[in-house]
């Protein structure tokens, strides 16, 4: 340990705070992003999202630390594991509430995340899990002005490539343009011939799946272990609801604002400084309740 | 006063009253003989089971605080998850009032928590209830988060993360002891404080204004529509309720004899939530059944086998969600109605 007082404070430069926000914040983007896509696609209330980022974290963080498979397979085994999960509990469930009314949805996710939890607990265990970091992102790197932790910067590159993947395939694709139509009118959308139910599906299973690389990726951060899903709910549904509902770029940004807040405010306020976290969602909320880049309800 | 009231108009008020609707509106709130059942039920409790009676009391003071969800939830149709915001404020009235020797008589204290929870439902009601959705249960969570900090930050004054232990309250009526060994004064005081409340939630729920609530919950646009003031009768409401939550935060700091953070949680928001729905909302026995049944469980399996619980609570929660949208009462109903069905095509 340094010395304590202001000298600590003053060895984190200000680009370190931002950096460390901002990993941080990408972490709670690439969770986010798909309960943002089908709260906004279906309106549905899913609290369970948090469980698939669980899930997934899990499936990664074991494949590598009991199965030995290197990072980049273990990723894409827990994002294709969970997407293939959550769209079979899609098809089976979540497809009889979407015209449920919101209280149902409420208790249906709450009454997942207990499962999901227990089940955990059960399999694996409740010790939470650590994520061992190929060598290749290990240590510092050189960014000319700073060194910084060479995973969290690779984070925020990651963070960023996915913000413009989905946004260009939000814009620029076929499945994009079916999704756009499909949140602006259902009805319409059906009449034209897409199929809303395997959008549906679709895009559940692919929101899931970018939860399972957030948990997997996260890990270090927010640590992996069964209360996962309860732990950083609010944090969740405030990048949610602050970025507002179907807004990728909105997700982004509430996301890294949070992120850096967060890793600020526990640096020089660790007593009562998510007090001022909550303080900003109300008033976000108060002034645009449809969120800083959701679209106002018709 | 007497006043004189022509044959014919006697006639054709007698003819209104006969018609079956109208009958059956007239008798929507006379009691009925099943509704003396709980509280013969609890009143048996305190004399079949002296050594659970510490498990009776925080029993009635769920009770009590899902019947204050269930005006807001059930009737008025107000989705929050943030409704322990209410009850810790009630509990940190009659503790702060205790611990620092304040006010310790414990009606007049019981009084003052529903007063600070009110103050406090009423300002944030004000303001949270212009949005619905998503954005109404985000900001009533952060609400609930943002007490909760802060009485972890006034640690000079509510002990911060410990709380406020041993807190002296005076007897009731200056007689009645609590005793922190036997339960006897909590359970009987906690009983009679619910039965007031109930009777209070009773009336209000079928008066004119809690049917103007079920109609906001059914159709918001068409209340507007017939010009009810639909805000208004929102936020007081919601006041109602969370004064009603005070009270049961304000029991539990008294008959526990302390206060911690714990009072502000999202857990125990989320744990009434469950109960509410578990027993059936918008029929006030809900909080009844559903206290009973989700309390029972937990404190006989959860010490036992608390994976278990929480697999198979989460299980209950998923097949309710699906098929049985009232919850324990609903079923109840469906069975009777299909009972009757039954009997009556033989």
């Amino acid at each position: 340990m340094g010395p304590a007082g202001p000298l600590v404070i003053e060895n984190i430069d200000f680009a370190g705070i931002l950096l460390g926000g901002l990993s941080a914040g990408t972490v709670l983007f690439i969770v986010s992003v798909g309960l943002s896509i089908t709260m906004g696609l279906m309106g549905f209330v899913n609290l369970a999202h948090g469980a698939f980022a669980m899930f997934g974290g899990y499936v990664i963080v074991l494949a590598m630390n009991r199965a030995h498979v290197g990072f980049a397979a273990a990723l894409a085994i827990g994002f294709f594991a969970t997407a293939a999960l959550s769209a079979v509990l899609e098809r089976l469930l979540y497809r009889r509430l979407y015209r449920a009314n919101e209280l149902d949805q409420v208790l249906f996710t709450i009454g997942l995340i207990f499962i999901f939890i227990a089940a955990i607990v059960i399999v694996v265990g409740p010790e939470s899990q650590l994520l061992t970091l190929p060598p290749a992102l290990r240590g510092q790197v050189n960014l000319g002005f700073t060194h910084y932790r060479a995973y969290s910067v690779f984070l925020i590159v990651v963070g960023f490539l996915i913000v413009t993947g989905i946004w260009l395939a939000v814009e620029r694709t076929r499945i994009g343009a079916q999704i756009r139509a499909t949140v602006d009118n259902r009805r319409m959308a059906e009449s034209l011939g897409i199929n809303v139910d395997r959008l549906f599906t679709i895009t559940f299973a692919f929101g899931s799946g970018m939860a399972a690389l957030g948990g997997g990726l996260g890990a270090e951060f927010l640590g992996l272990d069964p209360q996962y899903p309860l732990k950083y709910l609010v944090y969740f549904l405030i990048v949610v609801s602050v970025g507002g509902l179907g807004s990728v770029v909105g997700v982004y940004y509430a996301a890294l604002l949070l992120g850096v807040l967060d890793f600020t405010l526990k640096l020089y306020v660790p007593k009562g400084g998510t007090m001022f976290i909550y303080v900003l969602t109300i008033l976000i909320l108060l002034w645009r309740p449809q969120g800083l880049f959701g679209r106002k309800e018709t | 006063m007497n006043v004189a009231v022509s044959p014919a108009e006697q006639a054709a008020a007698a003819a209104r009253i006969a018609h079956p609707a109208a009958r059956v509106l007239i008798r929507r709130h006379h009691f009925r003989w099943w509704e003396a059942l709980p509280w013969l039920a609890a009143v048996g409790f305190y004399f079949a089971f002296p050594a659970y009676l510490a498990f009776g009391n925080e029993l009635l003071i769920t009770v009590l605080f899902a019947l204050s969800l269930d005006l807001a939830l059930g009737y008025a149709g107000i989705i929050t998850l943030g409704h322990a915001a209410f009850f810790g404020t009630g509990a940190y009235a009659v503790g702060l009032l205790a611990f620092h020797g304040i006010w310790t008589e414990p009606i007049t204290s019981l009084m003052l928590a529903a007063l600070a929870a009110a103050v406090v439902g009423f300002a944030s009601g004000l303001v949270l209830l212009r949005t619905r959705g998503l954005t109404l249960l985000m900001l009533t969570i952060c609400t609930m988060a943002l007490l909760q900090e802060g009485a972890n930050m006034a640690h000079d004054y509510t002990g911060g993360f410990d709380g406020l232990p041993n807190l002296a309250i005076a007897p009731i009526f200056g007689v009645f002891k609590f005793n922190p060994l036997y339960d006897n004064t909590q359970y009987l005081y906690a009983l009679a404080v619910l039965l007031i409340c109930f009777l209070l939630v009773r009336t209000l729920v079928y008066s004119p204004f809690g049917q103007s609530l079920t109609g906001i919950r059914e159709n918001l646009l068409r209340m507007h529509a017939v010009g009810s003031p639909v805000r208004r009768r929102l936020v007081v409401c919601y006041t109602i309720s969370a004064a009603l939550a005070g009270i049961a935060g304000g029991l539990w700091a008294q008959t526990n004899a302390y206060v911690n953070l714990s009072a502000l949680d999202l857990d125990r928001a989320a744990t009434v939530l469950i109960i509410l729905i578990l027993g059936g909302y918008g029929r006030l026995y809900g909080a009844f059944v559903g206290a009973v049944a989700y309390l029972a469980l937990e404190h006989f399996l959860a010490r036992i086998y608390p994976t278990a619980w929480q697999l198979g609570l989460g299980l209950l929660l998923v097949l309710i969600a699906l098929f049985a949208h009232n919850g324990i009462l609903g079923i109840g109903e469906m069975l009777w109605r299909r009972y009757g069905a039954r009997r009556a095509a033989s």
